[in-house]
């Protein structure tokens, strides 16, 4: 059954075919930066990310320094 | 992402989405699931101190913003519950999602994978897991946040006390070769600890802190004066000392800390210890680069070229960020810009070939209309629903005059939300929109985006915050909350229907830039500007190119620096599009974004070039040392002159029997209060070569700290190995060199640890200097309209988020001129310059605010009060029939109203903010009545 599902995944892997410039992987204070200079610039990004949001560890500060503005 | 085929241009990317068990289409993150769900689980996102349910937000600033269903749901694991699926109204919860493969074709990567805190649980002594009250500095950033697990408060573990002697361990999994750490430096450990330090009081200004370190690195920009606030404060501690993390107490579970001091070794107790946690390579890097079929190097980051760290091994995949190795958040965001600009060199021609440009729909003209105003109110999920009545506030609007419309909306932001907007904007033929929710800052272009899809012009939309400025602040206060939104929607509403149109200012873009300065920085972001096809003028003040960097000959890795810049100089000349100027002056630059005019003199020729961006990369210099018989002895040199000696073969460097180098000369003191970054490894590193050419030469190194930040720790325990000595001097006692009168060279010096004066006869002193901006840099500055900040580096527009751009625009910076930097920092920042460069340059045309300044030439007196007032050099006299009246040059204008406030006649108004608009919002706080009644009150009647 398994294989039945990977098979029809593999079919859509061929037909629906995604095209894009850029993908960037990461989507924590560098990965942002980057998507949005590439998208910026007209390019087609991907930005994957592993966790439910973007944000990386500089959404879990709560200041930054040497400013202590906030991090979010 | 599961695997990587094909090459540079033509990368077939396999990624596995896994299942949120949500639709993402269908949720406005209205998070009743999240209320209903019966299972508690800890919160990733507050290090698992907190507790969230099994389905959640991922924070509540979560983008997008939308729960997501872990692996603890009743219903995933077996089959039971599903409540969260009974109480969705938008039949947004999905359980039949599976993990999905995808293949996605792309051209180029960039890797941002960051990075993993270290975790202290692999080695037992930090006893973390084990004690109750240790926690590690990313489990503290939580407890300070006002969105962590207490709300902002600060409680400890055992007993959610509020802690009230607390220690920070510096170090923690750095700096050590045992196994189960690391042997290089975090970078960023010292300056968070300072930060957490100064937060700390800030929540209680009583607490006793104390941070126990080796070194105290604070060599970035702005950090040595960020260290002496945190140091400064009362009740702060630095202690030097390595420490054990002996024992808990039974009783108070407070926690015991071992310590050396001058008189023995101490034990105290802390109620909590925070553990300054390093930063490791990402969980799955290792994975990661085979899946990739990339390099790692040996502490397990990523492997990058030489010269170039954004390069990796693979062509057409590229690192930013925290996998280069240990850095900050401006790094970060410079390298993913400068990653963004090699991806342009690769990809130039494909640029806007897949990406689309919208289309909005003409505008229709609707200012002589009667004001038809529609009034949207926010629930904001719960964040103003649960304080503020939302419908009394919608009943409230609808009475307004003029309103046609009111409606209440759980998630105005949300696609369909904002969607909606727009279909009643059509359908009731409103011409004004209130949305009350939050702030400008955060949704004003969403919103203003669904008024110019509906074909209305995007000024006639106004906002009124009743989440921060009203539910945030009044959630105890419901009754008063809910008035005070009624009284903000009145306001907004008195203001809103006085709103005009207002046109922005499309500017053609010239696609050449000004680069200022021809060193590594600048030669480096010429070249990649131009092989995306820009023409340059790269002008240099000296007669050849290369800077600072021509006196430099290897670097601390080892690499070949002259070889290096030999090429880069070669290609700069080769390259058709890259035009040199050298031997150049700028005489005057005028102009603004997109389109600048600067004059430029060289060798008798006045070149006059049009250009819409420009760089300046304008290097730093060596100071010339007033101190330790500088230009009075010749055995004592900077480490600039012992270097270009090493390099050159000098054969009496074979005769020395001893050196002396001292460290922080002209550094990290009144005059310059900034540490120069560069000169432990310079240091470090010449004292590596000579020992190189002769071993038993003893070498001593006197020092305040060692900075050797980043992986060349490595280095610096090398340099200790081979037995050079590192004596460490306090500031109030710097060493005393003195020739005796047999003419030998002496440093004397106060050993800390031996604690006597210590007399070392030299044959050498080498003195690391301090980098110090070169001259006429304020000058340069003015020209273009930059800034320079206290230690007259330039200062970019926000220190972490647009670590390049200045606050004027299209003007970049990059290199040393923005504070001291090793050269591949140096290259890692000319690229990102290059990258925000190009973000313009790749534009046919940029759009200006309608919201300016404009001046009524009928009233203005000529006065020049708003022409002084004006940061941003937008207002100058111009002839008129009428004599020289002010003009405000639309695009320069930041539309930050000085002006108006300046102005004796009002001749100067804000657009957008005109003065009748503002009065007519603030009548509106309160009726005239009420106004009047007070006035009575005042005047005792």
């Amino acid at each position: 059954m398994a294989k039945v599902i990977e098979l029809r995944q593999l079919h859509r892997l061929v037909t629906g075919k995604k095209y894009g410039d850029v993908m960037v992987l990461g989507g924590g204070i560098s990965g942002i930066q980057a998507s949005l200079d590439l998208a910026n610039q007209g390019f087609k990004v991907y930005l994957v990310e592993r966790a439910p949001s973007i944000g990386g560890h500089m959404a879990q500060l709560d200041k930054t320094f040497p400013t202590n503005e906030c991090s979010t | 992402m599961e695997g990587v085929s094909g090459e540079v241009g033509d990368f077939k990317v396999t990624l596995l989405k896994k299942a949120r068990y949500i639709r993402e289409d269908k949720c406005t993150g209205c998070t009743t699931c999240v209320e209903y769900c019966p299972v508690m689980v800890p919160d990733p996102f507050n290090q698992e101190i907190g507790k969230s349910k099994a389905v959640h937000i991922y924070f509540s600033q979560a983008i997008p913003l939308i729960t997501y269903i872990d692996q603890s749901c009743l219903y995933l694991k077996e089959k039971k519950c599903g409540i969260c699926e009974t109480v969705c109204e938008n039949d947004a919860i999905d359980f039949r999602q599976k993990d999905q493969l995808d293949q996605i074709n792309v051209g180029a990567i960039i890797l941002a994978p960051g990075f993993e805190p270290y975790d202290p649980r692999v080695v037992t002594e930090y006893k973390y897991g084990i004690f109750g009250n240790v926690v590690t500095s990313m489990d503290f950033e939580r407890l300070l946040s006002s969105t962590g697990p207490y709300e902002g408060e600060i409680r400890r573990p055992s007993d959610q006390r509020h802690p009230h002697k607390i220690a920070w361990v510096q170090c923690v999994g750095s700096r050590r070769v045992t196994p189960g750490n690391n042997s290089y430096c975090s970078a960023v450990c010292c300056t968070y600890t300072q930060k957490q330090v100064i937060l700390t009081k800030d929540h209680d200004s009583s607490a006793e802190c104390t941070v126990f370190h080796n070194d105290i690195r604070s060599y970035g920009k702005d950090f040595e004066r960020f260290y002496e606030r945190a140091k400064n404060l009362s009740g702060i501690r630095f202690i030097r000392s390595y420490v054990t993390i002996s024992r808990e107490d039974p009783v108070t579970k407070n926690v015991f800390i071992r310590y050396a001091t001058p008189n023995g070794v101490v034990e105290e107790d802390f109620d909590l210890v925070v553990l300054s946690v390093g930063l490791n390579p990402p969980k799955y890097s290792k994975e990661l680069a085979q899946k990739l079929g990339i390099e790692l190097e040996e502490h397990g980051f990523s492997k990058t070229e030489p010269f170039n760290l954004i390069q990796t091994s693979r062509p057409g995949v590229f690192v930013s960020g925290t996998f280069q190795g240990p850095t900050d958040i401006p790094e970060s965001v410079f390298t993913a810009s400068g990653a963004v600009s090699q991806t342009g060199q690769l990809l130039k021609h494909r640029k806007g070939k897949l990406a689309t440009e919208r289309v909005y729909p003409e505008e229709k003209e609707v200012a002589k209309e009667e004001p038809k105003v529609g009034v949207f109110v926010c629930h904001c999920g719960a964040n103003i629903g649960r304080v503020v009545n939302v419908p009394e506030v919608v009943e409230y609007a609808s009475k307004l005059p003029h309103v046609v419309h009111a409606q209440e909306q759980l998630f105005s932001c949300s696609t369909d939300s904002a969607k909606q907007i727009t279909d009643v904007i059509k359908e009731k033929g409103l011409n004004r929109v209130i949305v009350a929710a939050c702030t400008p800052r955060t949704h004003e272009p969403t919103f203003r985006d669904s008024l110019r899809e509906a074909g209305l012009n995007q000024y006639f939309f106004e906002f009124a915050n009743i989440r921060e400025h009203c539910s945030w602040v009044h959630s105890m206060e419901k009754e008063e909350a809910t008035k005070k939104a009624k009284d903000l929607v009145r306001m907004s509403w008195a203001r809103a229907v006085r709103l005009e149109p207002l046109g922005e200012y499309e500017l053609q873009v010239n696609k050449t830039a000004l680069v200022v300065g021809g060193g590594v920085a600048g030669m480096t972001t010429a070249l990649s500007l131009a092989k995306q096809g820009h023409e340059v003028y790269l002008v240099e003040r000296e007669k050849e190119l290369g800077g600072i960097v021509r006196r430099l000959h290897y670097t601390l890795e080892g690499l070949d620096v002259q070889g290096f810049l030999r090429d880069l100089i070669k290609e700069v000349y080769a390259h058709p599009l890259v035009h040199v100027i050298t031997n150049a002056r700028i005489l005057n630059a005028t102009g603004y974004v997109g389109n600048f005019v600067t004059r430029v003199q060289s060798d008798g020729f006045v070149k006059e070039i049009k250009h819409g961006a420009t760089i300046l990369a304008t290097g730093a210099t060596e100071y010339r040392p007033k101190e330790y018989l500088y230009g009075q002895d010749p055995r004592v040199m900077t480490n600039l002159e012992l270097e270009e000696r090493l390099a050159k073969g000098d054969e009496s460097l074979k005769d020395l029997n001893t050196v002396v180098m001292i460290q922080c000369v002209g550094s990290r003191n009144e005059e310059r209060n900034y540490c120069s970054r560069i000169c432990c490894s310079q240091s470090i590193k010449n004292a590596l070569k000579l020992k190189e050419l002769r071993p038993d030469v003893d070498i001593y190194i006197l020092f305040r700290d060692i900075r050797t930040y980043g992986f060349r720790e490595d280095y610096y325990r090398l340099a200790s190995d081979k037995g050079i000595r590192f004596i460490r001097y306090e500031p109030q006692s710097p060493p005393l060199v003195g020739v005796t009168d047999e003419g030998t060279l002496r440093v004397t010096v106060e050993d800390e640890i031996l604690g006597n004066q210590l007399e070392i006869d030299t044959d050498l002193l080498s003195l690391a200097v301090a980098v110090v901006a070169p001259e006429g840099v304020e000058e340069t500055a003015l020209k273009f309209n930059a800034t320079v900040g206290l230690d007259n580096f330039y200062k970019e527009a926000h220190v972490k988020l647009r670590p390049v751009d200045f606050g004027t625009d299209g003007v970049f910076v990059c290199g040393s001129a923005h504070y001291p930097k090793h050269i591949q920092e140096v290259i890692n920042q000319a690229y990102g310059a290059a990258g925000r460069a190009m973000t313009l340059l790749s534009k046919e045309t940029v759009t200006a605010s309608g919201a300016v300044a404009l001046v009524d030439q009928n009233a203005c007196i000529s006065c020049g009060a708003c022409i002084t007032v004006c940061n941003y050099g937008a207002i100058s006299f111009e002839e008129t029939p009428k004599g020289k009246k002010a003009r405000v040059n639309p695009v320069l204008c930041k539309g930050d109203g000085l002006c108006t406030t300046k102005c004796p006649t009002g001749a100067v108004q804000l657009q957008h903010f005109k003065d009748g608009q503002i009065m007519a919002q603030l009548d509106a706080a309160k009726g005239e009545t009420d106004i009047l009644a007070e006035l009575d009150r005042a005047v005792g009647e």
